[in-house]
């Protein structure tokens, strides 16, 4: 039989992109709450816990982007103008972020690198969020290219999930820091999770009423018989997730809020795939309307099927070496 | 002032100022993570602590390094399809899947050793640790052989037909991947790479036995960079002139831009050694020249025709001055690294390498060389695909994005701003750093990232004090 390439890759790009969400997510999150870490010592075993794995996780990003250029080249085409500035400024913000990494451990007064730390994160973390917005709300399209203006990006709805992402971001960074820390930064993470996690839910609750009406195809795709029956295994599991949630930061498991806060992430992400499918950029083209020839489809195909195992082989073993609580008496000073 | 250019020019100067800056970067890691790998595999081996202590040194430097590339890196990821939509769409099926390939067998593999090559000796044992820092070496080799394709592709297009979307569909990956352009341009930059990582690792030995002659690390480095650039110089000019032979092949325009050859020679070609291009009378002011020599090295006959640009429609040529003087730069330049190879090497022979302040001073002077040798070279090859992204195929104003000037513009003034801010400051770090004998424990403030969970502190202090 013949596969459908066009489909098999359209799931290998929200993988990518859901595996970038969630591994990026804390540590962008982790950014995101560094101004609140109380000592300096706090500040660096937040960083620390990422330090030899971030660059792993924003590859996932280049993966995203490239392979979107690889087999969607015309979805790549239409939507990178059309959020020409979110995106411009989310790489601008990945690169003070990406930097502080190493800049802050080579200067006296961390101030400047904590900073640029911080707003990196939190900045492109929104970005992020704006451009999820934009593609929801829908990119016009004709003659293969994009015929908005390029302020469109920029509505009520777009800022909305903008934040979202912000808050969820810091609550994935918030649990992972539960996950990977003991005595005070650890409680001190537990009560923001609490917070961000209540805050989490809501935002995600007001988004998923208000998607349906960005489009009448979200609409029916939601509230329509038997269709809707399918898609209320969504509100479900989100309410059993929360439960879990909930509970982790009761007990002394300290992965369960991590856990459930991806859990989070994984279903909501796959409620938009809901809402899109079969759309690459909505509302005009369909994953079959951008995608490559065969060929492109099957040479990359290929490569990503053989090595994207891999990857995820040795990305494990890399956090299995630095797994663990943080030792806080560690470090050079 | 900027409002005066249009979308195209500044989308141009966006994309030559951005991916200036990121070649640097790799420019230097790609030879360093080799050296790294060497100079580990050196330690296993001989168990000399000297060996050691410069991988200690240099690894520090290379994560600032590595790290500037990245964040550069994933910027350039974006900027095909923000401001060169249209070539994106139309070059996509034929150059993504290569980029594809690189991410997956270049960047993840780099990015996932990288944690433990830096951080993980102690954790994962010697063994495992050299094969992490193998891997992020071969990962950097990985990398510039998959973009290479791609650049080569654009400039000696093989293996694809247009199809009616007028997207450029792929026929043979094989001719694709390997066009004819990509041997010749993978081999004439990995060796450019080498050769900049050994002069600046040269400078640098240089300049610490200017200050201490005795220092054991300084004689390793400064001894082992200057093998590398007997070695390396002589055949890269041999790699480099293999280049401009394939280059006249495929793209006689470029080579002729390159010579200042404005008019055709009909009975072999002079070389011009310099002269200032003078693109309204079509000619080279002040030329120094070489009668013969130019039909000597390109056809290795003196008296072979060569056509100069009056035989190329004038809308298909591209801009001479700058691909005639970057290639000046960059041809200079490598005669003068051959040079300070050669110097050493007679130094050495008399058994005066570490007695030759002059010859380790011409070496501080020579560290930054390889970049600008590096940036020249790139431009000569950039500029003298012009006016095409795709040679001959796809011209530039037909692959511009719809995006407005105004847009360009302002992120064009952003990407200057906080490149020169922040790689300026990453630079000024790495510089301090190389300020600092190898031999001193600590090169910043405090030693970088340090992290990991169980290990008792004291252990950890006493490695630190071994330099581990
Ligand atoms: C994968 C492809 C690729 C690679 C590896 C490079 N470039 Fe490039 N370059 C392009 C793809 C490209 C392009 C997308 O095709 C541009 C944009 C506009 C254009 O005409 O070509 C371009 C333009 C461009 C220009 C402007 C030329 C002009 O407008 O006349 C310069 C000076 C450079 N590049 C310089 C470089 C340097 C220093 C590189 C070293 C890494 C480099 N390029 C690598
Ligand atoms: C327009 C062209 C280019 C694009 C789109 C591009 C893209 C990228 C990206 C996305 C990264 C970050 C990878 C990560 O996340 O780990 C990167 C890093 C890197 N790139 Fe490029 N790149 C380009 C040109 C080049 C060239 C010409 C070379 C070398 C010949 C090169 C060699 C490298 C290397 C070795 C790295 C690893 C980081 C480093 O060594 O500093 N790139 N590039
Ligand atoms: C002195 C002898 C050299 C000769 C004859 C030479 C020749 C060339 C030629 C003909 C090109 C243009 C290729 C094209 O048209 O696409 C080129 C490009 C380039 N050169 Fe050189 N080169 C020399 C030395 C060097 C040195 C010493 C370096 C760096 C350390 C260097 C780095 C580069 C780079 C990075 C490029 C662009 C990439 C490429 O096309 O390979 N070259 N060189």
């Amino acid at each position: 039989m013949e596969f459908d390439l066009a489909f098999i890759w359209a799931g290998l790009i929200a993988f990518s992109v859901l595996t970038y969400v969630i591994l990026d997510g804390f540590d962008l999150g982790l950014g995101i709450l560094f101004p609140l870490g109380r000592s300096e010592q706090d500040r660096d075993l937040m960083m620390n816990s990422v330090a030899p794995v971030w660059d792993g996780n924003e590859t996932w990003l280049v993966l995203g982007g490239g392979g979107l250029f690889a087999v969607f080249p015309l979805a790549y085409a239409v939507i990178m103008p059309a959020l020409y500035m979110p995106i411009t400024v989310m790489l601008l913000a990945l690169v003070f972020r990406g930097v502080s990494f190493e800049y802050r451990w080579r200067v006296k007064n961390k101030r400047l690198w904590d900073l640029a730390f911080f707003a990196g994160s939190f900045i492109a973390a929104f970005c992020q969020g704006i451009a999820l917005g934009a593609l929801v709300q829908g990119i016009e399209v004709e003659a293969r290219a994009y015929v908005g203006g390029w302020f469109d990006w920029l509505t009520p709805f777009s800022i909305l999930t903008g934040l979202a992402v912000v808050v969820g971001y810091a609550l994935l960074g918030a649990s992972w820091l539960i996950l990977k820390t003991e005595g005070t930064l650890r409680n001190q993470m537990r009560g923001y999770a609490g917070r961000l996690g209540t805050a989490t839910l809501a935002l995600i609750g007001v988004i998923s009423i208000l998607t349906p009406f960005q489009d009448p195809v979200y609409f029916e795709r939601w509230f329509n018989l038997p269709g809707s029956l399918w898609t209320m295994i969504v509100p479900l599991l989100m309410l059993l997730l929360s439960w879990f949630f909930f509970r982790g930061l009761q007990g002394p498991r300290d992965a369960q809020p991590f856990l459930a806060a991806l859990g989070f992430f994984v279903v909501s992400f796959v409620g938009i795939g809901i809402s899109f499918y079969p759309m690459m950029v909505p509302p005009h083209l369909t994953i079959w309307d951008v995608a490559a020839p065969h060929s492109s489809l099957a040479f990359a195909l290929v490569g990503a099927l053989v090595l994207i195992p891999i990857i995820l082989g040795y990305t494990a073993y890399a956090y299995w070496v630095f797994r663990g609580k943080m030792d806080p008496t560690e470090g050079y000073h | 002032m900027l409002e005066s250019f249009s979308a195209e020019s500044l989308a141009r100067a966006q994309f030559a100022f951005t991916v200036s800056f990121h070649i640097i970067f790799p420019a230097f890691s790609i030879g360093l993570a080799s050296f790294l790998a060497v100079l580990n595999a050196r330690w296993l081996r001989s168990r000399d602590t000297t060996y050691l202590t410069l991988f200690n040194y240099w690894k520090k430097i290379f994560a600032v390094a590595f790290g500037m590339g990245v964040v550069s890196g994933i910027v350039m990821s974006y900027q095909f399809g923000t401001n060169w939509s249209v070539f994106s769409d139309k070059a996509g099926p034929v150059i993504g899947p290569l980029m594809a390939y690189e991410v997956l067998s270049a960047f993840f593999l780099e990015a996932g050793f990288l944690g433990i090559m830096l951080f993980g000796r102690s954790r994962v044992g010697e063994k495992l640790h050299m094969f992490a820092t193998a891997m992020v070496a071969f990962g950097t080799l990985m990398s510039a052989t998959w973009i290479l394709s791609v650049n080569s592709w654009m400039q000696t297009p093989a293996g694809y037909f247009i199809a009616d979307n007028g997207q450029f569909h792929p026929e043979d990956w094989w001719q694709i991947v390997f066009n004819p352009s990509f041997p010749y341009r993978l081999v004439h930059m990995v060796l450019a790479a080498f050769l900049t990582t050994a002069l600046v690792v040269g400078g640098v030995g240089g300049l610490h036995l200017l200050r201490d002659r005795a220092d054991a690390s300084a004689r390793r480095m400064f001894s082992m960079a200057m093998w590398m650039l007997v070695l390396v110089t002589p055949l890269q000019i041999l790699a480099g002139d293999a280049h401009g032979l394939n280059t006249l092949e495929y793209q006689p325009a470029k080579v002729m831009a390159m010579e200042g050859h404005y008019d055709s020679h009909p009975n072999g070609a002079p070389l011009i050694l310099f002269g200032i291009p003078n693109p309204s009378e079509r000619r080279i002011d002040y030329a120094l020249e070489i009668p013969k020599l130019s039909s000597l090295i390109l056809k290795h006959d003196l008296n072979a025709p060569l056509a100069g640009l009056d035989t190329i429609p004038e809308e298909d040529e591209p801009p001479v001055a700058i691909v005639f003087f970057s290639f000046r730069v960059m041809v200079g330049l490598g005669f003068a690294m051959l040079g300070l190879g050669i110097w050493s090497l007679f130094a050495r022979m008399r058994r005066r390498l570490f007695e030759a302040p002059a010859l380790w001073r011409a070496s501080i002077l020579m560290a930054p060389t390889g970049f600008i040798a590096v940036l020249a070279g790139w431009i000569t090859t950039e500029v003298g695909r012009q006016p095409f992204t795709v040679y001959g195929v796809l011209r530039t104003s037909d692959s511009i994005a719809p995006v407005d000037a105004p847009a360009v513009a302002a992120s064009l003034i952003a990407f200057v701003i906080v490149y020169f801010a922040v790689f300026g400051a990453g630079t000024l770090y790495i510089l301090r750093m190389m300020n600092k004998p190898a031999t001193t424990a600590k090169l910043g403030l405090t030693d970088g990232p340090m992290r990991t969970a169980s290990r008792p502190a004291a252990t950890q202090r006493q490695e630190h004090e071994n330099g581990i």
